[in-house]
């Protein structure tokens, strides 16, 4: 076999990229993972994952220079000293927005699975069926019961702490222990799952961190690090989980570097034979072939990908035919819920900093409840003390306020909604062809807003959450609203939907291409609608589902 | 040079500290030198007012013990605005012709307190600063998140291990860092 052609190619090494590397070498396939930046090893490239907050010389925080280079990512929390690196180059690899779209990327080997908020929900039927009911873009042509025994697949390997809850939109699965609630949220929880019965629920979060050792990994440390990348391995990324079981097979090639510009095609076999890649170090160009390409670039680059290749067939690019590719882009929206204040509970705190807080998964428009708009959103939040930031009024400066400030203060509860965004058609990427990155490649341009239905629901999302924290007994409780823009949820999806008709999806249930059976598209492209709860988890087991049908395809000859 | 020994002989000779010498002196020595937003003794000044906000005692070290000065000159110099080095340089300005390295600890405490409430005047906002309150969150934070004040002032565990959800609590125990 020569040494650039590979079973399978995989476009990508995040979350997905990195699932269908591991399922696919697991099934015997030879693979080559290309990843467009840097290679990042496992605990050995977490350089910061055990510093203190005094070994940053700002602490932590960002400085002019940082803003100047990183305008995109300064508008939200991203931009920070102590992750900088992980975050994509904004000088090298501009993208055009039509309307503002925060775009926060991670471009290296293991994508953002290192800096993921490790969130992990399964859909319902509820969901799935959603957009059949509404007429709403297209029917999900896959219902739960066949996505259920992948999404027990991916729970095992990932390892997903949580509870079970019966609850009918947020099945529950295969966990790990759940993590604790602390003392002020256990009683608020049982406060609201008192009064809100079994509509609406207050539970902790479930969370792709590990509460009990897996092979080569070891349960979460409390230590709320994170997004440095974990010395532990205890939150799954593509490092921790699926890359050393890719590696293991002795099957898999990681080529970093390899900026993937166009999948190639023949148009008299309708297949993919492989890629074209340019090295993002010495520009020079290499082609790979394969029987089978996985694309799992992101959602936004893979529909890029897509516009770049067979473009002699199809002007618009691999999977235009439908009209659909790049279109339908979607994300939640967020920034907007309640806080306020907990009376009591001074004889207790808490030990260790738990990444994960509670959930209050959706509601809205379910089991009877109606809105003035269609679909819903969870909330993400949490009870702790205050610490040292607090404003003391009647202590201005001095001893007392040192030794006040050293002490915790009080109580607090926050949350903050996720809320689904609907299919758009008028939501895309294009190419834009009059500006070029440092490659001298063609940029993205994002043309995507918020309309009418997102807005109406975050009066709601707004409102409920003042409404449900006092009616707990919550006290002084005060709504928030702000970051009403797409691209801050980092949950990119839509632009290659899977649907039932090659005439209006990019890909078939499988995930394949319609016009190019061979190509499969696993990272959040495919989604037909967005949910309102964290995506990763459903982007994991339709690939490990994809990557089954793909080596059960090639056994029978048909791709 | 001579003039301060001098000063200090006399210091000496009478047995005490002589009044309004620092005046003295600093009147008659060259400008202090400036690099880039600061003078060269604004890390002092700067460290000592940080001490009055968050003073040492009881065996737990202060804002000056966690080099604040030094903190403050790369936060403002790499972090802040434009806009805000001028608000923040020009409060350093008032605070010098404020005499607040001569002022006796009392003083400097009652002159803070003087600034704490002005810059709660309503009149300030995130469009108006008033400098005492960069000054202010620049000490809590520089101090709360330094080695001494993180560890001694309060608690920090790099690796917790667990998590409990109810820990007892009383009065005293100190709060964690992060």
């Amino acid at each position: 076999m020569a040494d650039n052609h590979f079973d399978a190619i995989v476009v990508g090494s995040g979350i997905s990229g990195g699932w269908a590397a591991k399922e696919l070498t697991e099934k015997g396939l030879t693979v080559l993972l290309l990843e467009r930046g840097r290679n990042i090893e496992h605990v050995k490239d977490y350089v910061n994952a055990t510093k203190a907050p005094w070994d940053y010389p700002h602490r932590g925080s960002k400085t002019q220079q940082m803003i100047k280079n990183y305008p995109v990512l300064n508008r939200d929390y991203p931009l920070n000293e102590t992750n900088l690196d992980y975050w994509t180059n904004e000088q090298e690899s501009p993208f055009t927005e039509i309307h503002r779209f925060d775009w926060f990327r991670g471009y290296h080997v293991g994508g953002r699975s290192l800096m993921w908020g490790r969130q992990s929900y399964r859909w319902s039927d509820l969901q799935f069926e959603a957009n059949a009911k509404e007429g709403i873009g297209v029917d999900w042509p896959v219902r739960y019961a066949e996505i259920a025994p992948w999404y027990d697949h991916v729970e095992k390997f990932a390892g997903i702490s949580g509870s079970k809850e019966g609850l009918a939109q947020l099945p529950d699965g295969q966990f790990m222990p759940a993590m604790e609630m602390n003392i002020v949220e256990k009683d608020l929880a049982a406060r609201f799952n008192e009064h809100y019965k079994s509509h609406r629920k207050m539970i902790i979060g479930r969370t792709a961190n590990i509460t009990e050792p897996l092979p080569g990994r070891t349960n979460c440390q409390y230590r709320d690090k994170c997004w440095l990348g974990c010395p532990f391995g205890a939150y799954f990324s593509t490092q921790s989980s699926t890359l050393p079981a890719a590696m293991a097979t002795g099957k898999l090639t990681l080529r970093p570097w390899a900026i993937v510009t166009q999948v190639l095609y023949d148009k008299d076999k309708k297949r993919a034979t492989g890629v074209e890649i340019l090295d993002a170090e010495t520009n020079k160009t290499y082609t790979y072939t394969s029987k089978i390409v996985f694309l799992n670039a992101s959602t936004i680059n893979s529909a890029w990908l897509l516009m770049n290749s067979a473009t002699d067939v199809w002007p618009d690019g691999l999977g235009s035919s439908s009209g659909e590719l790049g279109h339908n882009l979607m994300d939640h929206h967020l920034g907007v819920g309640a806080f306020g204040k907990i009376e009591g509970y001074e004889d207790k705190y808490y030990y260790g900093r738990r990444a994960n807080g509670i959930y209050i998964p959706h509601f809205a428009n379910l089991f009877g409840d109606k809105r003035g708009y269609i679909r819903g959103f969870g909330y993400q939040g949490g009870a702790s003390r205050e610490g040292w930031d607090r404003d003391i009024a009647e202590l201005s400066v001095g001893l007392e306020l040192r030794e006040a400030l050293s002490e915790p203060g009080q109580w607090t509860f926050g949350m903050g909604g996720f809320g689904e965004t609907l299919p758009y058609h008028d939501n895309k990427v294009t190419l834009d062809k009059t500006r070029k990155d440092k490659w001298g490649l063609n940029i993205p341009a994002i043309d995507a807003v918020l309309r009418d239905n997102e807005f109406k629901m975050r009066k709601d999302m707004q409102g409920d959450a003042i409404e449900m924290l006092t009616t707990i007994g919550v006290k002084d409780v005060q709504g928030f609203e702000g970051n009403a823009v797409l691209g801050r949820g980092i949950h990119e999806m839509g632009t290659c939907r899977m649907g039932k008709d090659p005439k209006t999806s990019v890909l078939n249930k499988w995930n394949q291409v319609w016009d190019a059976p061979n190509v499969y598209v696993t990272d959040g492209s495919f989604m037909t609608s967005a949910n309102c709860c964290n995506p990763s988890l459903t982007y994991m087991a339709f690939t490990a589902r994809a990557a089954n049908h793909a080596v059960d395809e090639l056994k029978k000859m048909n791709l | 040079m001579q003039r301060r020994e001098a000063l200090q002989r006399v210091a000496v000779l009478v047995g005490g500290t002589v009044i309004g010498a620092e005046a003295f002196l600093s009147g008659c020595k060259t400008p202090p030198r400036k690099e880039g937003l600061f003078y060269d003794n604004d890390v002092a000044l700067m460290d000592e007012i940080g001490e009055t906000i968050l003073p040492a005692g009881g065996g737990v070290p202060g804002a000056k013990d966690a080099k604040i000065g030094e903190f403050m000159k790369v936060i403002v110099t790499d972090c802040y605005t434009p806009e805000d080095q001028d608000v923040f340089t020009k409060g350093l300005k008032a605070m010098r012709d404020a005499q607040f390295m001569d002022l006796t600890p009392q003083q400097r405490h009652d002159l803070l307190v003087k600034l704490d409430k002005e810059a709660r005047d309503p009149k300030y906002n995130d469009k108006n600063k008033h400098y005492f309150k960069m000054l202010k969150q620049l000490t809590l934070w520089g101090y709360f998140s330094s080695e001494p004040g993180a560890t001694k002032a309060l608690r920090y565990i790099e690796t917790p291990g667990h998590f409990d959800g109810n820990l007892p609590y009383k009065k005293g125990d100190k709060a964690w860092a992060t």
